[in-house]
């Protein structure tokens, strides 16, 4: 008992401090757990509900009656939706290609060491704090050809000046390009500003010193030093254009005609509108694949990049 | 024993007192609509006030948004959780939709003592009635083909109002000479259909109506007639204004009243418009069936459906359906809403020329079975059918699909969608 009589002393003070050492590492993972519980459920518990009732005859409400592979041949068979994934084919290749291209094109304007890149950060980022169903009524406002750009010159002289893209159903789905572009490449640029800043300067001054041009800096050291960023941009507006719904319905309401059918605001309407759930469920679960597609991929890259 | 005694009464008394009172407190409907909009809301008010007159409170759940989708979202969501409200606005095949799910409350005692199988008229109550059992009860009747001139542009143009869909086309181009847009109309779906209906009921007949909409028969959907009907979409469409895409009915009618437009094609609730501009039927503008289609009547009816809701507000709820079917609330509620009374016994004299009109007209199509339902609203198709068919004709009249393309997809579309 005596040989052991400092050990109760260390015994005492250890507890102590274990108690506080795993109450900071294990508060994260309290804190943590309820938003972990809320996404199971929410998130991926209803992931598996919507599959389930993509295998049901679920028309006006849930059912669970299986029903095979029927709301898939039903999906597949509907002309709007070939129309929703020509028109998000179109959306998605302009929208992720001109937001990249534009938002790198101002982040190099912007990282010439402007003096008023203060002010004009703010201007280019501004958009993207702006709903989606704002930015569409302002677009659908500003492109109406007896409001808005048109009308405005007509008024000033221009007489014969036309632009009814909104209103013509072979251009509509141009209009929400514009409108998603408008938003988000201004988001992009900060990105690419952000990468911009991060690249060592001391490799550009060497390659100056070595006699390369601006463009050749650009294009040999610069831009390929910001794949990273490249592939963030490209996930980021991937999902975006995928699940864009709030902006079609604002600009254009899905028309002309169906001109504008999305296959997010093609879920809503089989699922809500038409009661037929069980197509509704189909067509989320093929987008939910689609952009499975695109994160796996890169997951799957980042993973192993961490790796190595 | 006598202390005891009046312990017990007291105690009894107050048993009593609280279950009155628990029963009185669940006097209450609940009720799940969509008219928000300045006018529905007044004209809905007054059916509140009659049912707190009976004790029966009025719990108020307005889902505005998309002519109802969004309500129908919210009532999916009440009745997946198992707590319907009592009563919900409903239209057409949806009531019949809702009824297979086994949620409908039982009308049967009530319609049999107020006779409502005698005023109702019979093309209404097969919606009303599920499975020979009445579940709802209709507030109104409106009407979809209707043709709103504005008088001053119809004087202009020789004052004849056109009788048949010639003579429409031919006042159309006098109102393109006079410089004003002949034809307002707002491109959206139910717009366009509310039209093409029209349309179909003036070029084939009250029987191809029935054959080709209500049937939805193939050989009906792709004939020579609807050639026809789809052609003449095609001439209405170059009557329109560039800015009609996506544009609301009420901003359409505003154009007539303002006689920036000649004319509209729209259901009698856009008389509601007219009469807040201080307008007067007759003198002011002038309300005919779409030219063609003068005896027959194609309705769209606001009903409340009675959900079920167990004994507890089954007092409350019977006593809100026989709100519903007064007549003096009906007269009351339509003389707002600019929609005709469910039941055909009511006088007409409280009502103003449009809808002494539009009650004449339907006792009589009631009478001669041309008392159709519209598409448009869905008194013709269950849901799905009836987008499928809107599909078609909308994207028809934007031009992405010839008139020979729409007359096969037509068919396919209804066979898709079956």
């Amino acid at each position: 008992m005596t040989t052991i009589e400092p050990m109760p002393v260390i015994a005492a003070e250890r507890p102590r401090k274990s108690f506080a050492d795993r109450l900071r590492s294990g508060l994260p993972k309290l804190v943590l757990a309820p938003s972990f519980a809320v996404i199971l459920i929410f998130v991926y518990g209803f992931i598996l509900w919507t599959i389930t009732l993509s295998f049901t005859t679920s028309r006006i409400l849930p059912v669970y009656k299986w029903g095979g592979f029927d709301a898939y041949f039903r999906l597949w068979s509907q002309p709007n939706w070939y129309v929703a994934m020509q028109n998000l084919a179109i959306f998605g290749v302009l929208y992720i290609a001109l937001c990249t291209a534009i938002g790198l094109f101002i982040a190099i304007l912007m990282d010439q060491r402007i003096r008023a890149e203060g002010v004009l950060r703010p201007i280019f980022l501004y958009p993207m704090a702006l709903s989606f169903v704002v930015t569409g009524t302002a677009w659908k406002w500003f492109l109406n050809p007896g409001l808005g750009l048109e009308h405005t010159m007509r008024n000033l002289g221009w007489e014969s000046f036309t632009f009814d893209w909104l209103v013509n159903p072979k251009m509509a789905i141009y209009t929400v390009v514009i409108a998603g572009v408008w938003q988000a490449s201004g988001f992009i640029m900060a990105m690419f500003l952000a990468g911009l800043r991060g690249i060592d300067g001391e490799i550009i001054k060497a390659a100056q010193i070595d006699g390369a041009s601006t463009v050749s800096i650009y294009r040999r050291i610069i831009i390929p030093l910001l794949r990273p960023v490249f592939l963030s941009a490209f996930i980021v507006l991937a999902h975006m254009a995928i699940k864009s719904y709030d902006l079609v319905i604002a600009l254009t309401g899905g028309g002309p005609g169906n001109a504008t059918e999305l296959p997010s605001t093609f879920m809503y309407s089989y699922t809500f509108n038409r009661n037929q759930m069980n197509v509704g469920s189909a067509s989320a679960v093929m987008m939910l694949m689609g952009i499975t597609a695109i994160i796996v991929p890169y997951l799957y890259s980042e993973l192993r990049e961490k790796k190595q | 024993m006598n202390i005891r005694a009046i312990t017990k009464l007291a105690a009894g008394v107050a048993l009593l007192a609280m279950t009155a009172g628990a029963v009185k407190a669940a006097e209450e409907v609940e009720v799940l609509h969509w008219w928000t909009s300045g006018g529905e809301a007044a004209a809905l008010n007054v059916l509140k006030e009659n049912l707190q007159k009976e004790g029966v409170s009025w719990k108020d759940m307005p889902v505005a948004g998309g002519a109802g989708s969004a309500a129908m979202t919210a009532l999916r969501a009440r009745v997946t959780a198992g707590d319907p409200p009592t009563a919900v606005q409903l239209l057409g095949f949806d009531l019949r939709d809702w009824s297979q799910m086994g949620v409908a409350a039982n009308l049967d005692e009530l319609a049999a003592k107020e006779g409502w199988d005698k005023v109702i008229p019979p093309a209404l109550q097969e919606f009303s009635k599920y499975d020979g059992h009445w579940v709802a009860a209709p507030v109104n009747i409106h009407s979809t083909n209707w043709l709103w001139l504005n008088k001053a542009a119809l004087d202009k143009a020789g004052g004849k109002v056109p009788t048949n869909i010639d003579e429409l086309f031919a006042l159309l181009d006098k109102f393109k000479a006079e410089g004003i847009v002949p034809l307002a109309h707002g491109g959206v779906p139910w717009q366009d259909g509310t039209l093409w209906e029209a349309v179909v009921l003036s070029v084939g007949g009250p029987d191809f109506y029935k054959k080709a909409v209500l049937e939805a028969d193939p050989a009906a959907l792709s004939g020579d007639t609807m050639k026809k009907v789809f052609d003449d979409m095609s001439k209405l469409r170059t009557y329109f204004d560039p800015n009609f895409s996506g544009r609301e009915w009420n901003l359409s009618t505003a154009l007539v009243i303002e006689g920036k437009a000649g004319a509209q094609e729209m259901g009698d609730w856009s008389k509601g418009e007219w009469l807040r501009a201080k307008k007067e039927p007759g003198k002011d503008f002038v309300c005919i069936r779409f030219p063609g289609t003068q005896g027959s009547v194609l309705f769209n009816a606001d009903q409340f459906m009675m959900f079920d809701v167990g004994k507890k507000s089954a007092d409350a709820q019977m006593k809100m359906a026989s709100a519903v079917e007064n007549p003096a609330f009906q007269i009351a509620f339509n003389k707002v809403k600019g929609s005709v009374p469910a039941r055909t016994d009511i006088p007409d004299t409280d009502f103003d020329d449009c809808a002494k009109k539009g009650m004449k007209d339907l006792s009589e199509a009631s009478s001669k079975g041309t008392l159709m339902g519209s598409l448009a609203h869905g008194y013709a198709q269950p849901a799905a059918i009836k987008e499928a068919m809107l599909d078609v004709i909308t994207q028809h009249l934007n031009g992405q699909l010839t008139t020979d393309a729409a007359l096969k997809r037509l068919p396919e579309a209804v066979a898709a969608a079956k």
